[in-house]
């Protein structure tokens, strides 16, 4: 690159531990910032937007409990993802599997007879488990068999299930008592999650997302099919000349994904809105923001239960100004995005060390060779 | 004075890179339409110095004078301006892309292709230098020969008079060989200038009229060729006692390991890759399988290791039928696989310890049930790091950050630590210092005399010979023929190489 | 109306319907050319959208406007470009943080103008002579002019890929950077204009959608185009005259879609086709990239680091 910047990348050969840490903080600050950029540039202020979103996540009861309540499909879908991108398997499809989920609950809740009451809600969540980890096949399958990319079939199947949700609540799903409305109709409360006290907080199902995130850490590190999902994410050539089975390893993945989406996708029905709705009225985008949780965790599931608080602070936050500041839903979708890529570009230093040069110098520097890392 | 006769003049070259002293006080001097041949050993300087001639590496000190002008080359383009080219032992083309499209890559003129001019040179190379090629052939489809008259076309077609060729040889048959030699004596004949690399001394007097020999850095001498012989070139090369006495037992052969009955392998591209493939290897011996590369040799091995699938024959392991199997089940059967590259074989950011148990990891005692035994992994590196002697300083280490010789060492401890039936080895010590080779070829023969049964395949035609029991040839997918390796004579095994020669095994 | 003239109609206006496809599929064809895959596409096209329609709401100006969304569509390829090719970051994540990116500033910016007429719509523009045709004329030159250019850069590109030094160049850093580098083709630069030509694109693509096809502003108007010209590309086998087919199939899809709205079949059934016609267009592709033995470019995704020498 003649005349031009010059970045030159040096591999590290190890990472210290402060960075590991520090890198993801620093890049959502960074990425805060940008954010607070664009804002001002769209005639937005950036000091009353933070404000806002601060005390709308922090500063109340409500707003602690509603962080609280977002983040149970945050973690569930973030504890999924971590795996399934641990495997270096991209499930963009998380949002699509959730939906499918809470129809698979909703269909239990309301059209299987026959449950013993007791019974009714760990069938709902077995169903949209099930649900969910039978929609992450199609991906599965198409990946494993075929050698399609996951990432377009996934999103796929998330625009499917959203216009099968919509099929169901506008068409043979309406609910009979809810005229106009694009709602199922209520569940009966044997089909109804309990809450906390006064707030949203469907506590089975946050349990449920604990328990997933410790099992999942567990799976990973210390079982032999973690053993083969780490292999398979760092390198596909040895996971084969060992013998592992691909298929299986792609199939595993994402079915757990799409299971414990499913599970969120549960939650959310029969645990805050008791019916289901039209797709954007369940989730606005959980299964994509679940990307980022993953991601700023590190694809560790423990570490997931930290992010996923985090991130369900902002979006809870970023509802506050929408309704205060007039901006639309799709704001969330600007968060995300931005974070991601910092945390992305911060990512970069824990794995090189990156030395900026001017071009006369560079030339200098070719002389030698770079003591690269010895492989 | 610099020369202006001199096409090359190169004085008191100095290169250093962090820990070895590459290029001594180095004085070249190469004359117009003449073929040079720099003759060393691997890590000579050899290919040091010509990346110093084409702008690839920048000397500490030195100076460089073409036809007598004083010269600064500061990159390849430099280089190819000045009107060097060098072709490398790796070619640098676009397989996918035609000839046409390969030789014109780069160049800014014209805009709109194909054109005339460019064919029209093409087909003037081809009856000058007797270089030819079909513009329109796909890359992929032309033998390594044809290739790499390819990228000497490339070299000419920018303008090149000076031509350095690295190590020509080393992806040729015999024959084409002989096609290189003759092509490059054409173009002296023609008024270029050639320099080629080699550690070969058969090269050096098929083509070249002067040699200068390089050791350790230093230039020894340089000498008409037609004024040497192999004798007194190879003393000037090596200047010592060979390194490495290997210690080569008689070990009586066993029953057989593996027989491989009429095998035919699918290779990527649709086509045969081996075809009808019969040998045997008897515990205690090691079979070697020389030919070059390209030839079937790769798709064999992966089919033996259970990575591709075998199309027709049979292949038996002590009796067992195994064809087809997966690599699963062969590792269970104590098949034990050193892939040519080092990534097929090892996870780079897992520690070492979870790379030694790479194939082990679901079986007692790194397993029960599902979860894995941490402590049992632990002892099991900590044994195999202290007896073969693997350079790490800490078995969770990721395995990324030890050297080339200590991955290999990691391999092999994992792969002959198992007390395997069958060692199939390929490549093992490319890429290695001499230390780590010497290494590696001890521990296959220690594991010849436990009664392990080795397939080793090489490039290498002296490990070959060092190693092997026995000797067979691959070209074009067969077997050529199979020779005990007292009566292992280079001219044959040349011939079988090419394709001329067969014997029965 | 005869089935014939039905059929007629319907293949007449899928042209219009696939075009940003095509506008999108042509810049990714060339991106993915280069090695670098952009899944930043759908986000570039809704920015496009977004912007086009605010420049012609201020100023009248159609030109004006698709000037503006190349430019912002360029812009949010140059950080994807960055991103991939000098920080060498994962490129399907970035990609994908892109579109978030898109779609959120574009959901911002567009709140105002949501349910507002438009105040310049682009208009058919019939080729004279060229149009009276019997079936050629209102089936190919019956329309606005960004369908015309669209047609004309797929055998511009075309020729570029092959017959060009350019397309050589092109064409070996996405299968052989190091061989390319070696070369002396600046690998870095070649990658960027790709990705940035990609943009331009994706822009115009988008900013079809407002300005021409349906004169207004919606939320996500969109609807996952970028995602199809991703699926798209594969079809294409990288080849923009496969591309120009791919792109009309879908504009089919499209048609049909209002069609059977219009018959009465139930809409979201009919929103989930052109997403299920693009899972059988991977299938299909994977299938025939298997029997041909043709496939992506080699180093698609691979990011370049020049081997230090």
């Amino acid at each position: 690159m003649n005349g031009l910047l010059r970045i030159r990348l040096e591999k590290r050969l190890d990472t210290p531990r402060w960075l590991g840490v520090a890198t993801p903080s620093l890049s959502v600050l960074a990425a805060l910032a940008v954010i607070a950029g664009i804002f001002w540039l769209l005639g937005v202020n950036p000091f009353l937007a933070y404000y806002r979103i601060f005390t709308g996540a922090f500063g109340s009861l409500y707003g602690l409990s509603e962080t609280v309540t977002k983040a149970i499909p945050l973690l569930l879908c973030g504890t999924g993802l971590a795996v399934t991108f641990r495997a270096r398997i991209y499930n963009i499809g998380a949002e699509g599997q959730l939906l499918v989920g809470a129809i698979c609950g909703t269909g239990v809740a309301l059209f299987v007879p026959g449950i013993p009451d007791p019974l009714r809600l760990p069938a709902m969540f077995l169903a949209g488990a099930l649900g969910g980890a039978l929609w992450a096949l199609v991906p599965a399958i198409l990946k494993a068999r075929l050698r399609i990319d996951e990432v377009l079939t996934s999103l796929m199947t998330v625009y499917i299930a959203s216009e099968l949700v919509n099929y169901l609540v506008y068409g043979p799903w309406k609910g009979l008592r809810e005229s106009g409305f694009p709602y199922s109709d209520k569940f009966p409360l044997s089909a109804q999650l309990p809450r906390l006290g006064v707030t949203r907080i469907h506590y089975p199902t946050l349990i449920l997302a604990i328990v997933a995130a410790v099992l999942a850490y567990l799976l990973v590190q210390r079982t032999r099919w973690g053993f083969e999902i780490r292999v398979t994410g760092e390198n596909p050539q040895a996971a084969r000349y060992a013998g592992m089975n691909y298929l299986r390893t792609v199939l595993m993945v994402l079915a757990i994904s799409g299971a414990l989406a499913g599970v969120a996708g549960v939650g959310e029905v029969a645990g805050i809105h008791y019916r289901l709705r039209y797709p954007s009225g369940i989730s606005p985008g959980y299964g994509f923001t679940a990307i980022i949780v993953a991601w700023l965790a590190r694809l560790n599931p423990l570490a997931v239960l930290l992010t996923g608080f985090l991130i369900s602070g902002l979006l809870v936050g970023g509802d506050a100004i929408q309704l205060a500041l007039n901006l639309p839903a799709a704001t969330v979708n600007l968060f995300n995005g931005v974070i991601l890529l910092f945390v992305l570009g911060g990512d970069l230093f824990t794995r090189y060390r990156v030395r900026v040069e001017f071009p006369g110098r560079a030339m200098r520097r070719s002389a030698q060779p770079e003591r690269e890392a010895t492989i | 004075m610099p020369d202006p006769a001199l096409a090359v003049e190169m004085r008191g070259i100095v290169k250093r890179f962090p820990g070895v002293l590459a290029n001594d006080h180095v004085d070249l001097a190469v004359r117009s339409g003449e073929v040079h041949a720099l003759l060393g050993e691997n890590g000579a300087g050899k290919t040091t110095l010509m990346n110093i001639l084409y702008g690839i590496y920048h000397p500490d000190e030195g100076e460089i004078y073409l036809k007598g002008k004083r010269v600064h080359i500061r990159s390849p383009r430099d280089a190819i301006s000045l009107g060097i080219g060098m072709v490398h032992q790796q070619f640098r083309l676009v397989l996918s892309h035609t000839v046409a499209e390969n030789v014109v890559l780069g160049l800014p003129r014209p805009f709109l292709f194909p054109d005339r001019p460019a064919r029209q040179k093409l087909r003037e190379f081809a009856q000058r230098y007797g270089l030819a090629v079909d513009p329109d052939a796909r890359l992929w489809q032309l033998s390594a020969g044809e290739q790499q008259r390819v990228e000497i076309i490339k070299a000419l077609y920018r303008g090149a008079d000076i031509l350095i060729l690295d190590e020509p040889t080393s992806m040729l048959t015999p024959q084409e060989i002989g096609e290189l030699m003759s092509t490059v004596r054409r173009m002296a004949a023609e008024g270029k200038t050639v320099i080629f690399i080699t550690h070969k001394l058969n090269e050096v007097f098929a083509a070249s009229d002067r040699v200068t020999v390089l050791r350790q850095g230093k230039v020894v001498t340089t000498l008409d060729t037609s004024q040497t012989d192999k004798l007194e070139l190879a003393r000037l090369m090596v200047g010592r006692e060979v390194l490495f006495r290997l210690v080569k037992r008689p070990v009586q052969p066993g029953p057989k390991v593996l027989e491989v009955s009429d095998l035919d392998v699918l290779g990527d591209r649709g086509l045969m890759a081996v075809k009808g493939a019969s040998f045997h290897i008897a515990a205690g011996e090691i079979l070697g399988i020389a030919g070059v590369a390209g030839n079937g040799q790769r798709e064999l091995v992966e089919a033996l290791a259970g990575l591709r699938p075998v199309a027709r024959g049979r292949v038996l392991l002590e009796g067992e039928d195994v064809t087809n199997q997966s690599p699963r089940l062969l590792a269970g059967r104590g098949v034990c696989y050193v892939p040519a590259e080092r990534v097929v074989g090892t996870v780079p950011n897992l520690s070492v310890a979870e790379n030694f148990i790479l194939k082990a990891y679901d079986q007692a005692p790194f397993c029960r049930r599902l979860f894995l035994d941490r402590a049992a992994v632990e002892a099991h590196a900590d044994r195999l790091i202290a007896e073969y002697g693997v350079a790490t300083p800490s078995p969770e280490t990721p395995l990324k950050l030890l050297s080339g010789g200590n991955i290999q060492r990691a391999i092999l401890a994992r792969e002959t630590s198992g007390a395997p039936r069958l060692l199939i080895a390929a490549h093992p010590t490319s890429g290695l210092d001499v230390g780590a080779t010497e290494y590696i070829r001890q521990t296959l023969l220690a594991q010849r005399e436990q009664g392990t049964a080795i397939l080793l395949v090489s490039e290498d035609l002296e490990e070959i010979l060092q190693l092997s029991d026995r000797i067979a040839v691959m070209y074009g997918g067969q077997i050529m023929g199979i020779l005990p390796a007292e009566r292992a004579d280079l001219e044959v095994i040349g011939m079988m190489m090419a394709g001329i020669h067969r014997e029965g095994s | 109306m005869t089935i014939w003239a039905y059929i007629l109609s319907a293949l007449q206006a899928a042209i219009p319907a696939g075009t940003p496809l095509l506008y999108g599929t042509l810049g990714e064809v060339s991106a993915e050319r280069s090695g670098v895959v952009n899944l930043g596409m759908e986000g570039m096209m809704i920015m496009g959208a977004v912007v086009a329609f605010g420049v012609t709401q201020t100023t009248g100006n159609v030109w004006l406007a698709l000037a503006a969304a190349a430019l912002v569509g360029a812009l949010l390829a140059l950080i994807h470009a960055f991103a991939s090719i000098s920080l060498r970051v994962n490129q399907v994540v970035a990609g994908l943080a892109l579109t978030m990116v898109g779609t959120g500033i574009s959901g911002i910016m567009g709140k105002k103008f949501i349910g507002m007429p438009p105040r310049v719509q682009l208009k058919p523009v019939p080729i004279p002579l060229l149009s009276d045709l019997p079936v050629l004329g209102p089936l190919l030159f019956q329309h606005d002019i960004l369908v015309y250019i669209a047609l004309l850069l797929v055998p511009a590109l075309w020729f570029m890929f092959y017959k060009t030094r350019w397309g050589i160049s092109l064409r070996s850093v996405g299968e052989d950077p190091a061989t390319a580098d070696a070369m002396g083709v600046n690998v870095f630069r070649v990658r960027y204009l790709a990705v940035l030509f990609g943009g331009v694109m994706a822009g115009i693509g988008g900013a079809y959608l407002p300005i021409v096809y349906t004169p207004a502003w919606i939320e996500g108007m969109t609807a996952g185009a970028g995602w199809i010209v991703i699926a798209l590309t594969s079809f294409a086998m990288w080849d923009p005259l496969r591309a120009l087919l791919g792109a009309y199939l879908f504009g089919g899809v499209r048609i049909l879609q209002y069609r059977l709205q219009g018959q009465g079949v139930s809409p979201p059934l009919l929103n989930m086709l052109p997403f299920i016609f693009t899972i059988l267009v991977l299938l299909f592709s994977a299938g025939e990239t298997m029997r041909k033995r043709l496939g992506a470019p080699a180093a698609l995704m691979q990011p370049y680091a020049r081997e230090e020498r």
